[in-house]
């Protein structure tokens, strides 16, 4: 009964003049899943997959006359109920619709659909209007024109430091004679890199909870619809700073997604372009124009007055920007949290990369670079060219498959901070920058 | 190691051990079962999953292709062992399975174990493993039933599977801190699947649907979250006592925080008293915007155990420890365990200690619902069943109003 039911499913899947991929999804996560998805079902109806498109009056299988997707799409924009909203949909992609629900609507299996990760609107309309309202505001034009500055998270109270970074060159790896170096640190090599500003503290609990909690962020009654098309963490099972502390002190466990969708909220909530920074600019703003294994220099005795690590920690991390910064005025690079970058981690080092602002763009779920060493590493893994690849073993708390895409429950020394180019990227860069395109692990 | 060459050469094994592959069937397709199916693919070099069960198709299609993309040729369930309904774990149970994970929500679990076990298949059984006591008696007879039959029985009561939580309950009952005098456990967290309001739910489905899909909110279903999360609490509080039971508690619970037509609490306080005027107290909220913590602070005679306060347990007082070490994935242990029993001949069975973990929970969440003191016995011998004894999917089932201290009978 049932493999009969499937293969007649694969058939007209096969045969079928329709594709779901290419004609179906793009129109349902474009058109619909803004209201109609798992975390909100606006007049019971759902989309997201295909026990909620056929569990409700949405689509009967076979039956386009019987489907509120199909018949609700012909009604004229202004009917009531017309959708969407204010518009109609092309003809093709009506016709499309309805041959593929007489088909029986056929769906992949295991397709959840999803925007852009979010789950709510279209990923790339939402970066478009942020781009507009960054590069509205940006008036810096120059490296002369940037200068450190304090932000406020408006409506929370809560603000962050950001100094300027020189562009220029500097030398990226670790020379073969450096004490405690490891083959992935090189090659050595020139890398030019253009101006940025960079948090001067790691990201702490006070900004990130923010983020995590809109409540806490007082979204609920500011209400701003590019903030809220961004997707959010899902709460957390457990509290995820471990007893550790949270006012003052880095935000932990966080994947990259996490961090980059982060960086996408804090850019809507301020206006201005956020991301991760690239390993060549952590690097690059790590080093602060020394060639010494840390921005201080050479003696490993005195970390730590400039690092929480091994060596002065007690079971936890440290509160942000209480060591000295480096020449730049940068707190915490070294120890306190390791920090994400972009990049791809290729444990062969920098081969084949470009020498202008390189980045290594990810490719894979694992493992992406991470820099700066924490609070329970030694010495040697807090200098400036030292790296860290992420692992899946950092999810292994978590008991569920699918795995969650915000949490690494087990790297709780793994943090972040920001950084803002001085040049606004176009809106199609930012998408790539704010979407790994790899988050969601097989 | 775990392969089938020690097998070919082991003599006689039990009637239900597998000649070679050892075939697993899913209930509960939803993430945890599906982490589960995962673990249990990776803890043996023939285990193979051949059937799955749920409520839903589109659950069982969503976790077949997660577990294809995991282990793509130890996936080996035809079209015929994809089993859908209430009834579906029974027609799982008799599709020639070895081994049986139940990852479904907790009011099902009694039934679901009785069946797995009364067919000789070993279990990997999710916590907790009841809602009420009666549930809890009737696993108490089917653990024994396991027993005599050589079964294997693993628990997902994880921390038994930390390597690290292990080594410091390990100090604990060498004495590190000499007596216990106290134990004050944590677990305050963020609410865990909220009701969704009524307007979200789809035309046309059934009260008691509706509700499964919502489980955790329905105290039938999840037994309220003292017992469905916070049980990990509980649970190493039974460790530390050496899963002997306390005499009686009293607790304070409620719910500030409205949550449509769920009826569950959002916060308890439990006061156990153990012999010897020992006292361990549990506390546990899901309420968002609040101060959250999952710790546990162990008081002895001669110092101090603390779990959760960092990452790592210590022990201060008149001897320090920490562990050290790399940290192992519990919840693969849990299943590497089971595997190598099966593959021995050597049952494993975590049967008493899960029951007990459980019904201490159950217990809290009595005095807490009623306001009155609870022994052990009134809890072990409670007549009071919260799951029914049938559950009609196109049915209704009329939820019981949310439970009134000095009010609500103790049943």
């Amino acid at each position: 009964m049932r493999s009969c039911v499937l293969a007649i499913l694969t058939a007209s899947a096969l045969l079928a003049a329709v594709d779901f991929n290419t004609q179906i999804r793009p129109v349902l996560v474009r058109e619909c899943l803004g209201c109609h998805n798992a975390d909100k079902a606006t007049g019971g109806v759902a989309v997201h997959s295909r026990d909620a498109i056929t569990r409700g009056r949405a689509v009967t299988p076979g039956k386009p006359e019987a489907s509120l997707l199909y018949l609700l799409l012909e009604l004229k924009p202004g009917q009531p109920k017309a959708m969407p909203p204010g518009k109609q949909l092309p003809q093709a992609e009506r016709d499309a619709i309805k041959t593929w629900i007489t088909e029986g609507a056929p769906w992949p299996e295991g397709v959840t659909l999803s925007a852009g990760g979010s789950g709510k609107k279209d990923e790339k309309a939402t970066v478009e209007q942020l781009h507009a309202r960054i590069a509205k505001q940006a008036s810096e034009r120059t490296q002369a024109d940037m200068k450190p500055y304090k932000a406020t998270i408006p409506h929370a109270g809560v603000s962050f430091d950001m100094v300027p970074i020189p562009g220029g060159e500097f030398t990226m790896g670790t020379p073969d004679s450096e004490a405690g170096r490891k083959k992935d640190e090189g090659p050595q090599r020139k890398v030019r890199i253009d101006p940025f500003w960079m948090g001067k503290f790691e990201v702490a609990w006070d900004e990130y909870r923010l983020f995590m909690f809109a409540n806490m962020a007082k979204e609920d009654v500011n209400k701003d619809e590019v903030v809220d098309a961004i997707s959010r963490p899902t709460r957390p099972y457990v509290e995820m700073s471990f007893g550790m502390g949270i006012n003052g002190y880095p935000a932990i466990s966080m994947t990259q997604h996490a961090a980059n969708k982060y960086a996408e909220w804090l850019s809507a909530k301020t206006g201005h372009f956020y991301r991760l920074p690239t390993e060549a600019e952590w690097e690059h703003a790590c080093r602060a124009g020394t060639t010494t294994p840390y921005s201080f220099g050479a003696d490993a005795s005195q970390l730590g007055e400039y690092a929480w690590f091994s060596g002065n920690t007690d079971g936890k991390y440290g509160l942000v920007g209480k060591k000295k910064p480096n020449p730049w005025g940068l707190h915490d690079m070294h120890g306190n949290v390791m920090e994400w970058t972009l990049d791809q981690y290729d444990p062969k080092g920098y081969v084949g990369l470009s020498n202008d602002n390189p980045q290594n763009v990810a490719t894979q779920p694992y493992p992406h670079a991470v820099r700066g060493g924490s609070w329970m590493d030694a010495a040697a893994q807090l200098r400036c060219g030292s790296r860290v690849a992420s692992d899946p073993s950092w999810k292994q708390q978590d008991p569920q498959l699918p795995k969650s895409i915000w949490y690494h429950t087990d790297a709780q020394g793994l943090g972040f901070r920001l950084v803002r180019p001085l040049k606004v990227p176009s809106a199609e860069q930012m998408q790539k920058y704010w979407n790994n395109g790899v988050h969601d692990e097989p | 190691m775990k392969t089938g060459a020690l097998l070919a050469g082991a003599p006689m094994l039990m009637q239900s051990a597998p000649s070679k592959s050892i075939k697993v069937g899913l209930v509960g397709c939803g993430g945890r079962g599906t982490g589960a199916a995962a673990q249990a693919l990776k803890a043996d070099d023939y285990s193979e999953l051949t059937a799955v069960a749920d409520i839903y198709q589109e659950r069982i299609d969503d976790s077949l292709g997660r577990l294809r993309r995991a282990a793509k040729d130890k996936v080996k369930v035809e079209p015929n062992k994809m089993f859908v309904g209430l009834d579906a774990y029974q027609k799982l149970i008799d599709s020639g399975v070895d081994v049986v994970l139940l990852a479904t929500p907790p009011g099902f679990r009694p039934e679901h174990l009785r069946a797995a076990i009364q067919a000789n298949k070993h279990v990997f059984c999710e916590k907790p493993i009841a809602v009420d006591a009666p549930g809890v008696r009737h696993v108490l007879e089917t653990v024994k039933m396991a027993k005599e039959k050589n079964l294997s029985l693993v628990a997902g009561f994880c921390w038994r599977y930390s390597n690290f939580i292990q080594a410091a309950f390990d100090q604990l009952q060498k004495g590190a801190i000499g007596d216990i005098v106290s134990y004050y456990g944590t677990y305050y967290t963020s609410p865990v699947k909220p009701m969704p309001p009524e307007s979200t739910r789809p035309a046309g489905i059934s009260d008691v649907e509706w509700q499964v899909r919502n489980w955790y909110n329905f105290v039938h279903l999840s037994g309220d979250g003292l017992v469905e999360q916070a049980i990990h609490t509980a649970d190493k509080i039974a460790w530390a006592f050496q899963d002997k039971p306390p005499v009686s508690c009293v607790a304070v619970g409620g719910r500030q925080i409205p949550n449509g037509i769920g009826n569950i609490y959002d916060h308890f306080e439990v006061n156990y008293l153990y012999p010897n005027n020992v006292r361990a107290f549990l506390g546990c909220r899901q309420i968002e915007g609040c101060y959250n913590e999952n710790a546990d602070y162990i008081l002895g005679t001669k110092g101090a155990l603390t779990i959760g306060r960092g990452p790592l347990p210590r022990i201060e007082g008149q001897t320090t420890w920490t562990f050290e070490g790399p940290k192992n994935d519990m919840y693969q242990h849990e299943h590497d365990v089971l595997f190598a029993a099966i593959r021995k001949g050597e049952p494993v069975n975590d049967g008493d200690r899960m029951a007990t973990s459980t019904l201490l929970g159950i217990m809290g969440r009595m005095a807490a619902y009623t306001g009155q003191m609870v022994t052990w016995e009134q809890a072990l011998n409670s007549q009071e069943r919260l799951f029914p004894e049938k559950l009609d999917w196109k049915g209704s089932f009329a939820v019981s109003p949310i439970a009134q201290p000095g009010i609500t009978k103790l049943g």
